[in-house]
């Protein structure tokens, strides 16, 4: 990269005073040069991972506009689906490519124009942490980040050279707790249905999301261990559903949560004490300054992976922009950003690069902090001597259960939810 | 034939409008709700199957008694709604009443009908959300009630049930209510009144023998209007419900989401059917048009 973080003020307000100047030009005298220059990306995504400070930190390194379309992770792939050319790059979660890659709507990346693309995590490549192998039930990406080619609608089951989704972010979601007014160790997913939580317990509102989670619960109570909790028959399905009711039913939950921010309301109000919830939804509860964990539990995690896509209909210039886009997401700011924020990035070796040294012993490698640790934003997040709940990321990721996922079944499930709902 | 040409062309913008934005969609609709589908695309092929299996089930009771989700959900909406409509319609008479017959000048009425307005200026989720720390677990009521020493315990069911969900609907919706009362009383003939206690009716048998069945033009709008947006609500029952209360509209939209168009079809259709049924019988009662 040209710039070191040392000149990169000054260049940047160099940069937006032309720009500016530019920009005032065109608007009256040459809109179609303006145009022409350098190339806008309709980014669609959910809000989550459309972080301004990355869009413009971009721009300012290469000029390329990022313009962020924000839907919820359904209408990613509703959109990625009914609406392919709304959109220039797509940032979708691994296990939505079921849907989409049959569509082909999508087009194979070339790993060969991506610099770090042998870099990236053997988790996503071949679904290991530190060597080991880690759960791969559900839709793990190591099943479904190859394309037989380029324009490919069938998942390669061996490394070729174009993948599905460059990988970005990703993390291992477990239950969230409030241990101030809970009072005792938690350390199994069935105490979400324990009913001494009463009237206080919350789970996700997303079926195929929330279902893998009460898989979870079932699985730790010792009612069934499923062959496969990403991909249910219908009698699993039924089990799990019946799970559900029955504590619905007794009063267990105080209510469903479908967003990140009903998850963190819930928890700060007091409303609920233990949900399954994601882990900024945690760090957005202590920011507030109320005690809240994301407590590891002995049966593992339930793991999510997203990543960039491209549209089938690219070309050119915007084609090139993708690609330059995704080089410069790999290449170690933006996944140091991400670092930062509690999420992993997919390249780790270039995000270590950019992240300081106490920094990466805190998040990564699970080491007592020596420093406050501060969010990008500047808030603070831990106090120095904390330890990150999880521990390091070998502990975390090295203890993934199951992967978010679509089932085979999916429609019944959605039936069967549904009746969960009106229960 | 000279004179019905202009008529046509009068009639045609909205014809236009109406057409392209209300017929089409609907027809599109009712189409696709007998499409095939899998996981990413429509199968344009006759299909009974989406409305076989919203209605799967539902021929006897469960295991445990219950009613299949279908029939389980439309009692719980038209429960909701029903609630909804008895509220609403009680408030919002009563406050048109007031509006109408006790606020003499105009000036006055004019500024109270806008007070009446002030709610509408946020937006609805807001006003909705703003119930939450009210009536929750921690919030300013049960801190009262616990404070005064009336319950020993926080009221649960303050927040997230029915409850909440009615309060929310009469909050956002009693206004649909007042206007079209107030409009039918405005048009009463006060002389109406004055013969009524001339030959010697209460205060009561005047309103129920000639304001209440002279505003029923009113009554019956309003009660289109809060039926049919309670029918479909799925915001409301989902916030102030917890996501725990089932609703037609919430079902529509999770298979939505999930690229069932052609079984959110189905339903759309059954529920437009219901509520049109509603809108029908409520019709019989009022010939709207001969009133208006």
């Amino acid at each position: 990269m040209a710039h070191d973080q040392n000149d990169a003020p000054k260049g940047l307000l160099r940069r937006s005073l032309l720009q500016g100047t530019a920009g005032i030009l065109a608007t009256g005298l040459a809109p179609a040069i303006h145009a022409q220059d350098k190339p806008v990306l309709r980014y669609l995504g959910t809000a989550v991972n459309q972080d301004k400070e990355i869009a413009d930190k971009f721009k300012a390194d290469t000029g390329i506009t990022i313009q962020y379309v924000a839907v919820t992770t359904d209408d990613v792939t509703k959109r990625a689906v009914t609406a392919p050319n709304s959109f220039d790059l797509l940032d979708t979660e691994y296990f939505s490519l079921k849907k989409i890659v049959p569509t082909g709507n999508l087009k194979g990346i070339d790993v060969k124009r991506v610099k770090n693309a042998d870099k990236i995590t053997a988790l996503f490549t071949r679904g290991e942490v530190a060597g080991k192998k880690v759960g791969d039930q559900g839709t793990a990406p190591k099943k479904v980040i190859f394309l037989e080619g380029e324009k490919s609608k069938v998942f390669a089951k061996a490394p070729t050279q174009f993948m599905s989704l460059i990988p970005t972010t990703y993390n291992a979601d477990t239950l969230g707790i409030r241990p101030d007014l809970i009072k005792r160790p938690i350390n199994s997913w069935a105490e979400l249905l324990n009913p001494e939580f009463k009237g206080k317990t919350s789970i996700l509102n997303i079926p195929s999301i929330g279902i893998m989670d009460a898989a979870m619960v079932v699985e730790a109570m010792g009612k069934y261990k499923y062959p496969d909790k990403g991909n249910m028959t219908k009698k699993e399905i039924d089990l799990t559903i019946a799970t559900l009711i029955e504590a619905k039913k007794a009063g267990q939950f105080r209510a469903l949560w479908k967003d990140f921010n009903e998850s963190v309301n819930l928890m700060a109000s007091g409303e609920v004490v233990i949900q399954s919830m994601w882990s900024p939804a945690v760090t957005a509860v202590r920011t507030k300054g109320i005690d809240c964990v994301f407590q590891p539990l002995k049966e593992g995690y339930r793991a999510w992976a997203s990543g960039f896509g491209l549209p089938a209909t690219l070309s050119g210039k915007k084609l090139d922009a993708a690609y330059e886009f995704i080089n410069w997401f790999l290449d170690g700011w933006a996944g140091a950003y991400l670092n930062r924020q509690g999420y992993y990035s997919a390249v780790l070796e270039t995000a270590k690069a950019k992240m300081e040294p106490y920094e990466w012993a805190y998040w990564m490698e699970g080491k007592p902090a020596t420093q406050d640790i501060k969010s990008p934003h500047g808030d603070l997040l831990a106090k120095t001597g904390s330890v990150r709940d999880g521990g390091s990321y070998e502990q975390r990721m090295g203890g993934i259960a199951c992967w978010n996922a679509v089932m085979d079944e999916n429609e019944y499930m959605v039936r069967k939810w549904n009746e969960f709902v009106a229960a | 034939m000279a004179r019905a040409v202009p008529a046509w062309w009068q009639a045609g913008p909205f014809a236009a409008v109406f057409g392209l934005f209300f017929l089409l969609p609907l027809a599109l609709t009712l189409a696709v709700s007998f499409w095939n589908f899998n996981e990413y695309e429509l199968i344009p092929a006759f299909s009974l199957r989406n409305y076989l299996t919203v209605f799967e089930g539902c021929g006897a009771l469960g295991d445990r008694g219950n009613l299949c989700v279908t029939l389980a959900t439309y009692a719980s909406t038209l429960q909701l709604c029903a609630l909804v409509w008895a509220c609403t319609l009680a408030l919002g008479f009563t406050v048109a009443y007031f509006l109408a017959f006790h606020v003499r000048s105009p000036g006055m009425q004019t500024a109270l009908f806008v007070l009446c307005t002030v709610p509408f200026w946020t937006s609805n989720v807001i006003r909705m959300i703003s119930w939450v720390p009210l009536l929750g677990r921690n919030g300013l009521v049960n801190d009262f009630l616990m404070g005064a020493h009336l319950v020993d315990h926080p009221v649960e069911w303050l927040l997230f049930s029915r409850f909440s969900v009615v309060l929310a609907f009469v909050h956002l919706y009693t206004m649909f209510m007042i206007v079209p009362i107030f409009n039918s009383m405005m048009r009463i003939d006060r002389s109406l009144l004055e013969a009524a206690s001339d030959a010697g009716a209460s205060a009561w048998q005047a309103l129920w023998n000639v304001v209440v069945p002279l505003s029923r033009t009113g009554i019956l709008i309003g009660s289109i209007f809060v039926i049919t947006i309670v029918m479909g609500d799925f915001v409301t029952i989902g916030v102030m419900g917890g996501q725990q209360i089932a609703s037609v509209g919430k079902i529509i939209q999770v298979q939505t989401s999930y690229l069932q168009f052609p079984l959110a079809a189905a339903n759309a259709v059954i529920l437009l059917a219901v509520v049109l049924m509603i809108i029908w019988g409520l019709t019989q009662l009022v010939d709207i048009r001969r009133e208006l």
